[in-house]
């Protein structure tokens, strides 16, 4: 029997099986789309391909889009799904989650196992995933290769926290000559700046500090990152299933 | 139907406009409040009350006006009913609570300011509500700046007398707003054509002593293990207390507190039990803002207590009653008012001690300090409000928030975690 999760973000959604011993035994990722009611069916059609049978097997929902999976079990919101998975994950039951999502950011302490608090970003695009997306596009590149060319620039920066007028100072840093690789660089420390000002009030240095969500995979912000915040920050190339770990793990408390 | 509409043109209403609000009210008010499970029955004069929001008390008032009384319009809790209610004159609360409004506010105001005001500039400017045309003198306050200018603009438009409330509460400040009492209560004289005397005023003093002590009774309740009664509903109590008669409110408050208090008796409650019990803080809930309640326990929490204007700063401490002289009975009004703790004041230790008091009286799992968005009075004020609670060992989330919907979806993701959260 497995246990699922799906994490439905704003731009991706995540689904994760696990099994009794919690090893993970199936993992997706596909982008959540425009109608909610394809990517619920979608997701469901490729689990029971994968012989994980809605109905048989436990489901969690997490993650904004959580009320659109009408066939889940329960849904948990993604403050208390990131924690369960981070604690999978790192193993740590004190620590500081930093999830950089696709439309916002939350910063996560976590005490004893549990949420102690937390701080979510979901006002604007500022120090998340769109940020970075709408950033490369001005710059014609992905957003990897923006993270990858940050790593080769330095002393750029750009001051407005909002994506609307950074969007138009990297515009004007291109007029006059900036190189992409400085730009980058501006682009990326803007949004660590933009996260460590939101967790201004936990006490970073104290306790591990993870990262989790879709930048997890880049090096470079995991360093920016680090050096802004001022400890190592750790992360897992299944952080970006943090989300749906969690929900995973909250389905084999259901019971049939 | 047919006599509100007819009246509503005669208050010189643009009644286009305003149908728009009428056919969205009762459909949210049955969403949010219909839907709702084992409501007491007291709730019933509540419902019928908001059903004809627009009609019934706006005709009782200019029923009275056309008998020759008053009617003030008011904007913040430390403007003195009793006074105007001395010199028979009528005192309606007109603080706009919808987005509906918001727009039309934005036309004369900087877009930074919050929807309170907006949305009871744009009441009085768009004329969509009968409260704004029927008031014949609106009555001001020097709290917050926002307010302070708009008032300027609303003054272009309808008599407004404006009350300098002190910052600070000194004793010199408290005898100062004794003297602002004072001089309001001549400025109500003249504009009634009436005498207040040491008898009016006790039996005015007397009078909303007896709404306050009603309302309290129906707070006390929810301090229960068992909730008697929604969060929302006595919200909706608490909002409606300020455009009712004072002395039918007292009435209808202690009916529902009869059956509240019979509830807890029986153990008859609202909620499951363990459901999550929430006390909210910060800045008005003007009616029809009934947004954060309805998160809040969709989200398997229970609002049991509101420190706001629209909760426990309306009915906390009484006026002292029976005293011989208007002197005194001013001074003995300004020291109840100057009781109340709004964030306007500076320091204001005391609204964070009341804050904890509260958390504990009500034996909340959570608090949930909110703000309207540009409120930077309580916005400030929630890094001490915080502070105090995390030193009591009590959770607390920040909400920042406006009139309009668009963010409903984001705050449910908060609150639903924080009440995760509390286990
Ligand atoms: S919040 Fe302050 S200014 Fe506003 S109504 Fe209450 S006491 Fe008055
Ligand atoms: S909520 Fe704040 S800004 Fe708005 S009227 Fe009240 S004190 Fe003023």
């Amino acid at each position: 029997m497995g246990f699922i999760g799906i994490d439905i973000g704003s731009t991706c959604a995540k689904t994760i099986v696990i099994d009794e011993n919690s090893a993970i035994v199936y993992k997706d990722v596909c982008p959540t789309g425009w109608s909610s009611v394809d990517t619920a069916n979608d997701i469901r059609v490729r689990l029971a391909d994968a012989g994980h049978v809605i109905g048989e097997d436990p489901c969690v929902a997490t993650g904004y889009g959580r009320v659109s999976i009408p066939y889940a079990d329960k849904t948990i919101t993604e403050i208390t799904c990131h924690c369960a998975g981070a604690i999978e994950l790192f193993g740590y039951r004190d620590m500081v989650v930093v999830d950089i999502g696709g439309q916002d950011t939350k910063i996560i302490e976590v005490a004893g196992g549990m949420v102690r608090n937390f701080w979510m970003n979901d006002k604007c695009s500022a120090g998340t995933g769109r940020f970075l997306e709408v950033m490369a596009n001005t710059l014609s590149v992905s957003p990897d290769q923006l993270t990858a060319l940050a790593a080769n620039g330095s002393d750029t920066s750009i001051s407005s926290m909002c994506t609307v007028f950074a969007e138009s100072e990297v515009i004007s840093l291109i007029g006059r000559g900036e190189s992409k690789e400085n730009i980058a660089f501006a682009v990326v420390d803007s949004i660590v700046r933009k996260v460590s000002s939101q967790a201004g009030r936990v006490n970073m240095s104290a306790q591990p500090v993870v990262l989790t969500g879709g930048l997890c995979d880049s090096e470079y912000i995991r360093k920016a990152l680090s050096k802004e915040l001022g400890t190592e920050v750790e992360t897992n190339p299944d952080a970006r299933y943090a989300g749906a770990i969690g929900a995973a793990t909250f389905a084999k408390k259901i019971k049939r | 139907m047919a006599d509100n509409l007819q009246m509503w043109t005669d208050l010189g209403m643009d009644v286009d406009k305003h149908d728009a609000l009428c056919q969205v009210l009762p459909t949210a008010f049955g969403d949010v409040y219909l839907s709702q499970e084992n409501r007491p029955e007291g709730m019933g004069f509540y419902d019928f009350v908001v059903a004809d929001i627009h009609g019934i008390r706006p005709s009782e008032l200019i029923e009275a006006q056309k008998n020759g009384r008053k009617v003030f319009g008011t904007f913040c809790v430390y403007v003195p009913d009793e006074v105007v209610i001395a010199a028979d004159g009528i005192v309606s609360g007109l603080c706009g609570g919808s987005q509906f409004w918001v727009e039309g506010g934005e036309k004369v105001l900087p877009k930074s300011t919050c929807p309170l005001i907006k949305a009871s500039v744009g009441a009085r400017l768009d004329r969509t509500c009968p409260f704004f045309r029927i008031a014949d003198m609106y009555v001001g306050e020097t709290t917050c700046d926002g307010k302070k200018k708009a008032y300027e603009i609303l003054g272009e438009d309808v008599p407004m007398y404006i009350m300098d409330l002190p910052q600070m509460k000194r004793e010199k400040d408290i005898v100062k707003w004794a003297e602002e009492i004072k001089d309001f209560a001549a400025k109500v004289e003249e504009f009634t054509g009436n005498k207040i005397t040491v008898e009016k005023l006790n039996e005015a003093i007397h009078t909303i002593n007896e709404k306050r002590k009603a309302l309290a009774r129906i707070y006390e309740t929810r301090k229960s293990d068992v909730i008697p009664i929604s969060g929302k509903d006595a919200l909706l109590v608490m909002q409606i207390a300020f455009f009712d008669d004072p002395a039918r409110c007292a009435e209808m408050a202690n009916k529902l507190a009869d059956e509240c208090e019979q509830r807890v008796k029986d153990g008859v409650s609202v909620f499951p039990a363990g459901t999550k019990r929430i006390m909210l803080t910060g800045t008005p809930l003007a009616i029809p803002n009934w947004k954060l309640h309805h998160i809040i326990e969709t989200s398997g929490a229970a609002v049991v207590c509101e420190e706001m204007c629209t909760g426990t700063r309306y009915f906390e401490n009484l006026v002292e009653e029976d005293l011989g002289s208007l002197d005194e009975q001013y001074m003995a009004l300004s020291k109840r008012y100057m009781k109340n703790n709004c964030a306007c004041f500076t320091p204001n230790d005391a609204r964070i001690d009341d804050i904890v008091r509260l958390a504990k009286e009500y034996n909340v799992d959570g608090v949930i300090d909110t703000n309207l968005k540009f409120c930077c009075l309580y916005d400030t004020e929630r890094r001490n409000v915080e502070r105090a609670l995390n030193e009591a060992g009590i959770p607390v989330l920040g909400i920042e928030t406006d009139y309009a919907d668009s963010d409903a979806e984001q705050l449910r993701t908060r609150i639903e975690a924080f009440v995760e959260m509390l286990g």
